[in-house]
């Protein structure tokens, strides 16, 4: 009896816990907001309720039959065991509705696949942990990054309200047209799926995978990854943000003259006290995490740069380091992520912060030769 | 081997060795099935703690208790020790003890391999769990390991765990072909194959599958072994590779693996349900046409495990259909049970409470499985938690269950003792509100759109989270009862008549109980 | 037939055995046979967007005037593969059966001598069979000086038996490091 009143000694305070704070009961797929998913919807719950009809009555049979064929209550069990008429039946009729639901998801499936006349085409790379988009015809492209913090995931922090959902700068689509998504990734398999879309594709290094969707209704859509792809596949969440089209362009201008801009600052002199200031701002970002605000990190995982051998050494070491990362421990290679300018710009300012005082810079032109 | 040539025929005249020689050299086959048994449950409960971790994890949102990569090793590990370590182990156990007594049969037919292919199972899961301890811990790429994830970017000790395989698949295959020696060759006179018990037919079946596939799976990891450290390049494209056709081939062998896990289950529910019914199987050739026809389709349904990997249109189409096709000897079988039941004379000991629990929500997988493999719709189930409630509904109450319903139903044959009754069903109660509070609202969250194999979950999906870690541990702490029952059974408890239950047929129950050393000397005659 | 120490039992579970086993070595092979079958498979129905090796032109190939496909290319790096690679064109448009060429520029930016790899892929891939390459730097590895970059030429066609439900094709080329595979080899 010991394992029974250790068990009510263990369920006891489970059940105890007292409050469901997320109340958020969603049971069932998303109708999604496109009319790719609206199909794909109906075809779900056509399915689920013929599931369910059968369940009825099989389980109805069977449950019949426990009670009304209970040895205690004098059921005689009777001497039949076999029917080929039956059994025929019960082949041909599950046959003749699985023919009723092939026909739908058969109509479903081909319109999936047509990606012809695609009016905006999105190449997007799958990487560990992190997704890029580029735009095709309009030539940029961005890393799209999960913005919740790393306090918010430790627990020394409140969650918010898009916990693990949320990024840095979400993928912008216009309303209202075909959006073709080119699907790739830059390391390992990687899944691409956003749920109100309707869409998951995966992403396979040195292949080339395509989707597409027409966003019905301007909102912002979540999606995350779902292909086991290494340590922080639960941390590259997707989020799509479909604008009007006159919105969109506005932004697509933007983004232009953003990288405009970028190049400019690249090819500016920066004086060292500029370099610090934007250091700072790119540190807390990409950072911080892991190094902390104070250049102390969280040894030994995330060893310091305060006072480092890196941070106060020669300076090509640290721009290695930064550019390329340390392969086997959790320091990434930022070259790929950061502008020229953002590059240079923490670089120098971890030469310069928390009394590391070296007084050397780094151009963003110099880290262009190295990049 | 001099020893064990001697020790085996010391067996057929004095019954069991003493000491611990008797289980190292054993050519017996309830003794080796014994040490499947036990293994096999040793396995379910390590792999059930590493479930445990992840659910503990799992209660909230946030990190815990683990690390994400430490997380990953859990789910890769808990994978891999339940599929190969309990579910397998256990099916190969019950084949041990029981094909022999129900084709009536002194033993298997090649008992000294068999000693072989169980003590090769130790030294593979030793090797496999010591890999927990390695630097860069143990395989975290999943148990269904991916390529480049589990070549190019694996911890060191993906070399182990390659060779851990390759000793399971040696001791699966030559498992298999020691039961189907044993069926085709030790059955007794009048034993057509038509008349044997559907036990015995499903795992006939299951043995062929298992030597058709095995072998794929080994050829699997040699591939990844050799891209690895001999720089092939089978599934990088860098050298003209495909990531892809790594799921092929691991596909290839994993679908037929499922029913490997599975065939043998319907088998048991096949046995027990006539006999607590009290009644003949119904559709018995039906049954076993249906087991064959399921076994033929899994091979060309690989491919719906990977919908979503850009399949051309014909390809998916192809699956889809193939796959669909599945349902129908699946349902015939579902039918056949509840045929069975119905108009019988029923009565609820623990083995049927099983069988039964075991139709209904192994039919729920089923649906569930009817579900995805509905092309269209699976871009929005894959990956997701409902391909975990949809395959754990199918592999703890499906394959779990009938291993317990059988343990329950022979085990007055293997001790000669009735187990305790009362305890019996407390444990099967507590295991079916368990799973179910564990299992069901996964598929909620899986439709909301939480994907599978991550460490840390969105804010919404926090309430039904939270209720599958409540029921996880009272699932897990529950099969310490199962423990208690069965050593209390062993120890002592009303003496078992040869019959036991009512309603049971077989040659196995012609013979006393618990059954001798050697279960048939002299055949038995078979009208 | 009543146990396995007589010497009929023995016999037929050799057989068992022997027939048994196979199988088992019958289909290990196969596993391995799966990767030829699986490349002959891909090519002939264009799965996973593989296209096939360079391509001999017959002279007789019309062109199809009637149509015009849009052929738009990518260029992807894996990993910390760290040159600078893009296409010279980002899409032109071409009628079926005729031959073009395009350029591909890539420079190896840093300061050791490096190997690359193009690996080509189609999308959608039923257009894979359709599109030919006469010519292409991804059918030989690149082997750049520090700092040195090239313009790489690819002469294509598109199959005038190409789909008429097919208007665009997308040519991704992803650049793989393979500088220490190759060196290892050699060594």
């Amino acid at each position: 009896m010991l394992s029974r009143r250790r068990l009510m000694a263990l369920a006891l305070p489970c059940l105890a816990v007292p409050v469901f704070t997320h109340a958020d009961w969603q049971v069932n797929m998303t109708r999604g907001v496109t009319d790719i998913s609206e199909s794909v919807f109906n075809l779900h719950m056509t399915i689920f309720w013929i599931c369910v009809i059968i369940g009825i009555v099989v389980f109805g049979v069977m449950f019949w039959s426990i009670f009304a064929y209970r040895k205690s209550k004098g059921a005689k069990p009777a001497q039949f065991h076999e029917s080929t008429t039956v059994e025929i039946i019960w082949t041909i009729i599950p046959f003749v509705i699985l023919i009723g639901m092939a026909i739908p998801a058969t109509g479903t499936l081909m319109k999936m696949y047509d990606t012809s006349d695609s009016e905006l085409d999105i190449k997007i790379t799958g990487y560990q942990w992190k997704w890029r988009y580029d735009y095709l015809k309009d030539d940029f492209g961005f890393f799209s990054t999960l913005a919740t913090s790393q306090d918010q995931i430790y627990n020394k922090d409140q969650k918010g309200d898009h916990y693990l959902l949320e990024v840095d700068e979400p993928l912008v689509i216009p309303v209202n047209k075909k959006v073709r998504f080119l699907v790739t990734a830059n390391d390992v398999i990687h899944s691409w799926w956003v749920p109100d879309l309707a869409v998951k594709r995966d992403a396979i290094p040195g292949f080339v995978n395509e989707a597409w969707a027409i966003v019905k209704e301007p909102g912002i859509y979540r999606g995350q990854c779902a292909e086991l792809c290494g340590k922080d596949h639960g941390f590259m969440p997707i989020v799509v943000k479909a604008v009007s089209d006159q919105e969109y362009q506005e932004w697509v201008l933007a983004k232009q003259e953003q990288a405009r801009q970028e190049y400019e600052l690249k090819n500016k002199q920066w004086t060292l006290q500029e370099l610090v200031d934007r250091g700072e701002q790119v540190y807390l970002k990409n950072c911080a995490a892991c190094h902390q605000a104070s250049g102390e990190g969280l040894p030994p995982a995330f060893p310091a740069l305060k006072g480092s051998a890196i941070a106060t050494g020669p300076i090509e070491n640290h721009i290695n380091t930064v550019l390329h990362g340390v392969s086997g421990t959790a320091m990434q290679a930022f070259g790929p992520q950061l502008s020229e300018v953002d590059l240079a710009a923490v670089v120098t300012y971890e030469r310069n912060a928390w009394g590391n005082n070296k007084g050397d810079m780094v151009t963003p032109q110099e880290i262009a030769e190295k990049k | 081997m001099s020893a064990v040539v001697g020790e085996h025929h010391d067996d057929h005249h004095h019954g069991p060795a003493k000491g611990l020689t008797r289980w190292i050299f054993t050519t017996n086959h309830k003794d080796i099935g014994s040490m499947y048994l036990w293994f096999s449950f040793i396995m379910f409960l390590i792999g059930g703690s590493m479930a445990l971790v992840i659910r503990a994890e799992l209660f909230e949102p946030g990190m815990q208790i683990v690390v994400p990569g430490f997380f990953n090793q859990m789910t890769t590990m808990h994978g891999l020790i339940m599929v190969f370590g309990a579910v397998m182990p256990a099916f190969v156990g019950l084949a041990n003890w029981l094909v022999p007594m129900m084709v009536g049969a002194p033993d298997m037919a090649l008992p000294r391999m068999n000693n072989w292919s169980f003590w090769i199972l130790p030294f593979a899961f030793t090797l496999l769990l010591s890999s927990l301890f390695m630097e860069g811990g143990a395989p975290n790429f999943g148990w269904t390991f991916y390529a480049p994830l589990s070549t190019t970017y694996a911890p060191p000790s993906v070399t182990f765990f390659i060779f851990g395989v390759h000793m399971m698949g040696i001791s699966s295959i030559m498992g298999a072909i020691n039961v189907i020696a044993t069926i085709l060759n030790l059955r007794a006179p009048g034993m057509t194959l038509m008349k044997m018990p559907l036990f015995v037919w499903t795992w006939l079946i299951t043995a062929f599958l298992l030597i058709a596939v095995m072998p794929v799976l080994a050829g699997v990891v040699t591939m990844m072994l050799m891209d690895i450290h001999f720089g092939t390049s089978f599934f990088s494209a860098a050298g003209g590779g495909d990531p892809v056709l790594f799921q092929h081939v691991f596909w290839f062998f994993g679908h037929p693996e499922v029913y490997i896990m599975i065939l043998p289950a319907f088998g048991v529910a096949s046995q027990i349900i006539p006999t607590f019914s009290r009644k003949k199987l119904f559709g018995y050739p039906s049954m076993v046409y249906a087991t064959a026809s399921i076994a033929v389709l899994s091979f060309i349904v690989w491919a719906h495990h990977m919908f979503a990997v850009g399949l051309p249109l014909a390809g998916e189409l192809f699956f889809m259909y193939a796959t669909m096709l599945i349902a129908v000897p699946t349902g015939v079988k579902v039918f056949n049970w509840v045929s069975t039941m119905f108009r019988g004379s029923l009565t609820f000991e623990t083995p049927m409470l099983f069988a039964i629990a075991f139709v209904i929500l192994f039919t729920i997988g089923g649906f569930s499985g009817l579900m995805l493999a509905i092309a269209p719709v699976d871009f929005q189930y894959h990956d997701t938690y409902f391909v975990v409630a949809h395959f754990h509904y199918v592999l703890v109450p499906g394959a779990i269950f009938s291993i317990f319903a059988a343990a329950y139903y022979w085990l007055p044959k293997w001790t000669g003792h009735m187990y305790d009754e009362a305890l019996g069903k407390a444990h099967f109660w507590l295991s079916f509100i368990g799973l179910n509070m564990t299992f069901f609202p996964m598929h909620f969250v899986g439709l909301a759109g939480m994907p599978r194999r991550i460490p840390d979950y969105a804010m919404q999906f926090a309430d039904f989270n939270r209720i599958s870690s409540m029921g996880a541990f009272l699932f897990g702490v529950t099969q310490l009862l199962f423990l208690f029952i069965v050593l209390k059974c062993i120890r002592g408890g009303k003496q078992a008549t040869a019959q036991v239950w009512e309603g049971a047929e077989g040659l196995e129950w012609t013979l006393p109980s618990p059954a001798p050393y050697h279960s048939f000397t002299e055949p038995p005659q078979v009208k | 037939m009543t146990s396995d120490n007589t010497s009929a039992g023995q016999s037929s579970n050799r057989k068992v055995v022997v027939w048994a086993l196979g199988i088992v070595v019958g289909m290990f092979g196969f596993g391995f046979a799966l990767v030829p079958l699986y490349e002959v498979f891909c090519q002939v129905t264009g799965l996973n967007g593989k296209t096939g090796g360079r391509y001999e032109v017959s002279t007789t190939v019309q062109v199809d005037e009637s149509r015009q496909i849009r052929v738009q290319f990518l260029t992807n790096t894996n990993e910390n593969m760290p040159w600078q690679f893009k296409p010279l064109v980002r899409e032109i448009k071409v009628h079926p059966g005729e031959q073009m060429k395009v350029e591909f520029y890539a420079k190896n930016t840093t300061g050791e001598m490096m190997v690359a790899q193009a690996v080509p892929s189609i999308s959608p891939s039923e257009g894979a069979e359709f599109f030919h390459k006469t010519e292409c730097f991804c059918f030989n590895q690149q082997i750049l000086q520090p700092g040195e970059d090239i313009n790489m030429p690819l002469i294509f066609l598109v199959d005038k038996d190409l789909p008429e439900g097919l208007h665009t094709l997308t040519l991704s080329y992803t650049l793989f490091d393979v500088t220490e595979r190759t060196t290892k080899t050699k060594s």
